[in-house]
């Protein structure tokens, strides 16, 4: 039997080629194998922070303070640059990494012990993140000659003739990808997200598993900060602000089922990529950016009328089954 | 029969208090290797408490529990899982969006050498214990493509998949026909070769004494009895469960019809059923039986307005009428129960009275207000009628029992004071009492000139309470039996297919 998501993700990605194609129309170098490359370059950030937000929508909550995580760790890392220019980039990122999981775990207590909503712990997190940026800087920017040329370096690395961002990227879908297909920590997501009621009965923590997503998602945050002020070379207090709709966008058009329990890597990943050609295709053809906010909004109604039919239950069919017997 | 001496389980001195209540007051429970054991009670006698006591949700204020001899603290259901204990719950709780093998094995997954979860060996595993309890259920299936039965299998290959010594059935039949039942029974029968002990909670009487070698008893959280089975009969587990003896299990009938009120003629529906024509008259409780998935229900959501017929008419009162919604339905005097209480008859965060004054509130809101003293008076006219037990009329519904629940659901739309009542498994999962109860009301109501229509699944209250009896299967009707040559043999026959019937 094949699964629905299986067929959702290939139709996705029949829509994302027809896309590149229409656009191809227009300008035929936009179809070339180095302007693709560069625009899955372009979306990496928004395909590391979608995987995040999936396995947080996975357990049906919601994460609306990964941007402003990402912003946060993102200072922090251009500040800790700054100041020590000596600590070697590889601790940076780590630290990066380990910033964004702590920040994330804030989400991921209120949530399993308090029992808050998701949405409102999370958009309670993403006004305080912003603020501490502020408070934090003090409104100062770090600009580009602040941080040091290694800082800078590493996103625009190219290793087989790919940028290191776009190797963060692949590395972090195939991390994921094992994570929730083949570990128990990631099954467990599907499970919360499915059924609560009955994860409980087999022995799977919920509030817990809560936890575990938010700071996975609030780990992959602090990485794609780092990544954002290292291409970008400039931190300041409202780096990606407004974002965390993109990534959930990505998500909802990548036909992560919003109520939990169903979603897939290869949907996420296509959902981002699909706002990225957007964003990248329309300067090239022509149309005014302003155009792309109102097509991102009109693709994602389209994802979800398109999975809410899907996902209607169909009638048992009894009488066919009467005819076959 | 293997009887052994010492019991793989036992729990002794168990208490369970909840805010204001005691669940459990010191019970004693022994379940022995190779047997299986019914704990019987009304609801609300702390079944299902017990059963969360042993599968870890709950954590007992006293008491001990041990497993073959030794104590044991089940402090999460991991623990329960680890002691070897395991139950298949009344409802399903598995994952809908999950495959057959990972609902089986979620949690205990085999892993491969790297921790990682190991899915062609899950799938192989789950596939021979699919074929062990004799369910042909492809494991790479999503669990939503499943039907009820088959649901059940998955549960069931669940619980052997952990080696549990101790298997708990909640009320594993509520939802199966009758051919089913017999396929879980030979299944239990299976189990019980196999040495485990079965702890197997059920409503219903027949099936406790076909297979239950031992009996024990909970009224209002206390123990009241226990024994074995062939020492006792369904008098004296019903006068221990009520604590007074219950007579005459169905009301009595009334022979007077009124004039017809709804007559139906040829619906179809491109692929749930087809040519469902049959009359009712006022007075009248008209049954429909089959099999779980014969289309009744579905049948039923039309004749409401819920979806729409392909072809056929139908009349109320001698007009003819073509219910576009079920706001419609209600309008001319069509109301239907639904089935599963929880997802479509009662909203449980509501309070009794607002849910029973939800369909009513045109007439107890005057000038777009709604007037809170006909609430009352309205909600207390029909929880009274139906006695139903409740702290008080404002509390949620969510907080009272399934039987309770149920009242109030019917009590809602009795509120709107139909002609015709379609009551979809009216009693299903409620405890004697509630059923007597409600199977009274229904009596009243048609001696009142009410016609009321009902689904269910149980040939005893098909037979003692309708008056003529349709039997459906695979969308089709293929039966029309009066009450007076009705044999419970000729329904399941009907219902069956004659060829599988001849075979049972």
């Amino acid at each position: 039997m094949k699964s629905l998501t299986l067929s959702r993700d290939a139709l996705l990605a029949l829509a994302l080629i027809a896309l590149v194609g229409l656009v191809y129309l227009r300008f035929p170098a936009f179809a070339s194998p180095n302007s693709l490359l560069g625009v899955f370059n372009d979306t990496s950030i928004l395909i590391i922070l979608a995987l995040g937000q999936m396995a947080v929508i996975l357990t049906r909550c919601i994460d609306l303070s990964m941007a402003s995580n990402l912003a946060l760790v993102g200072m922090c890392t251009a500040m800790l640059n700054s100041a020590l220019p000596s600590i070697p980039i590889p601790i940076l990122v780590f630290l990066a990494m380990f910033l964004g999981a702590l920040l994330g775990s804030i989400n991921g207590i209120l949530v399993w012990k308090l029992d808050i909503p998701p949405i409102v712990v999370t958009l309670g997190t993403l006004t305080i993140f912003r603020g501490l940026i502020f408070l934090l800087s003090e409104g100062q920017w770090v600009n580009a000659h602040e941080m040091s040329p290694a800082f800078k370096a590493l996103p625009r690395l190219s290793i087989f003739g790919i940028p290191a961002l776009s190797w963060f990227a692949i590395l972090c879908i195939a991390g994921m990808y094992v994570l929730l297909t083949r570990t128990h920590y990631g099954r467990a997501f599907y499970a919360v997200g499915g059924n609560p009621n009955a994860a409980v009965y087999t022995g799977i923590d919920v509030g817990r598993t809560r936890f575990n997503a938010f700071v996975l998602s609030g780990a992959l945050s602090g990485i794609a900060g780092y990544l954002w002020v290292s291409r970008y070379a400039v931190a300041y207090v409202d780096i990606a602000a407004g974002f965390e709709l993109d990534v959930v966008a990505a998500c909802v058009i990548g036909g992560i089922s919003i109520a939990g329990g169903m979603g897939s890597i290869g949907g996420a990943v296509l959902g981002a990529l699909f706002l990225g050609v957007i964003k990248n295709a329309l300067p090239v053809v022509n149309i005014s950016p302003f155009w792309q906010q109102a097509i991102s909004g009109a693709a994602i109604i389209v994802a979800v009328i398109f999975n809410a039919r899907s996902e209607r239950r169909l009638g048992r069919i009894i009488l066919k089954k009467a005819e076959q017997i | 029969m293997p009887v052994e001496l010492s019991p793989v389980l036992s729990m002794q001195g168990i208490v369970k208090d909840f805010p204001g209540v005691r669940a459990l007051s010191s019970v004693s429970l022994e379940l022995y290797a190779g047997e299986v054991t019914a704990l019987v009670g009304e609801n609300g006698a702390g079944k299902s408490t017990v059963v969360k006591v042993l599968t870890g949700i709950y954590q007992p204020d006293q008491g001990a529990i041990t497993v073959t001899g030794v104590a044991r603290q089940l402090t999460t259901p991991k623990d329960a899982a680890r002691a070897g204990i395991t139950a298949i719950h009344q409802e399903t709780v598995l994952f809908d969006d999950l495959s057959v093998a990972e609902n089986i094995f979620i949690g205990h997954a085999p892993v491969t050498r790297l921790g990682l979860v190991n899915w062609q060996k899950m799938n192989d595993d789950a596939a021979a214990l699919l074929e062990r309890i004799g369910a042909s259920v492809n494991p790479k299936a999503l669990l939503k493509d499943l039907g009820i039965a088959n649901k059940h299998l998955v549960a069931i290959a669940r619980a052997l998949s952990i080696d549990a010594r101790v298997v708990i059935m909640d009320e594993p039949t509520a939802a199966l026909s009758q051919k089913e039942i017999e396929e879980l029974y030979l299944l239990v029968e299976q189990l019980k070769s196999d040495g485990k002990a079965i702890l197997f909670i059920s409503h219903k009487f027949d099936e406790i004494f076909r297979i239950a070698d031992r009996y024990t008893v909970f009224r209002d959280g206390e123990l009241i009895g226990d024994g074995l089975i062939n020492d006792t009969n369904s008098a004296d587990l019903i006068q221990m469960m009520v604590g007074r003896t219950v007579e005459g299990v169905f009301p009595p009938r009334t022979n007077d019809l009124g004039n017809l009120i709804l007559q139906v003629n040829n619906y179809s529906h491109p692929t749930e059923f087809e040519d469902i024509s049959f009359s009712l008259n006022r007075g009248e409780i008209l049954g429909f039986y089959g099999l779980v998935g014969a289309g009744r229900s579905e049948c039923m959501h039309a004749l409401f307005g819920i979806t729409r017929p392909s072809a056929g008419h139908m009349s109320i009162d001698g007009e003819l009428v073509s219910l576009k919604s079920p706001a419609d339905a209600i309008a001319h005097g069509l109301v239907y129960v639904p089935e599963d209480r929880g997802k479509q008859g009662a909203i449980t965060a509501l309070s009794i009275v607002d849910n029973i004054a939800l369909p009513s509130l045109q007439n107890t809101s005057h000038k777009g207000f709604v007037r809170m003293a006909h609430e009352f008076a309205l909600a207390r006219k029909f929880t009274q009628r139906l006695e139903l037990k409740a702290a008080a009329l404002d509390q949620p519904v969510g907080e009272l029992s399934g039987g309770n629940q149920q009242k109030v659901v019917i009590a809602k739309w009795l509120a709107t004071q139909p002609a015709i009542i379609i009551l979809d498994e009216p009693t299903k999962g409620i405890d004697i009492g509630s059923k007597a109860a409600v199977h009274a009301f229904m009596r009243e109501l048609a001696s009142q000139g009410l016609a009321v229509i009902m689904v269910s699944s149980e040939i005893p209250e098909i037979i003692g309470m309708s008056d003529r009896i349709i039997v459906m299967r695979e969308g089709r009707q293929v039966a029309e039996v009066g009450r007076d040559d009705v044999t419970p043999e000729a329904l399941v026959k009907a219902a069956a297919g004659i060829e599988e019937a001849s075979v049972a």
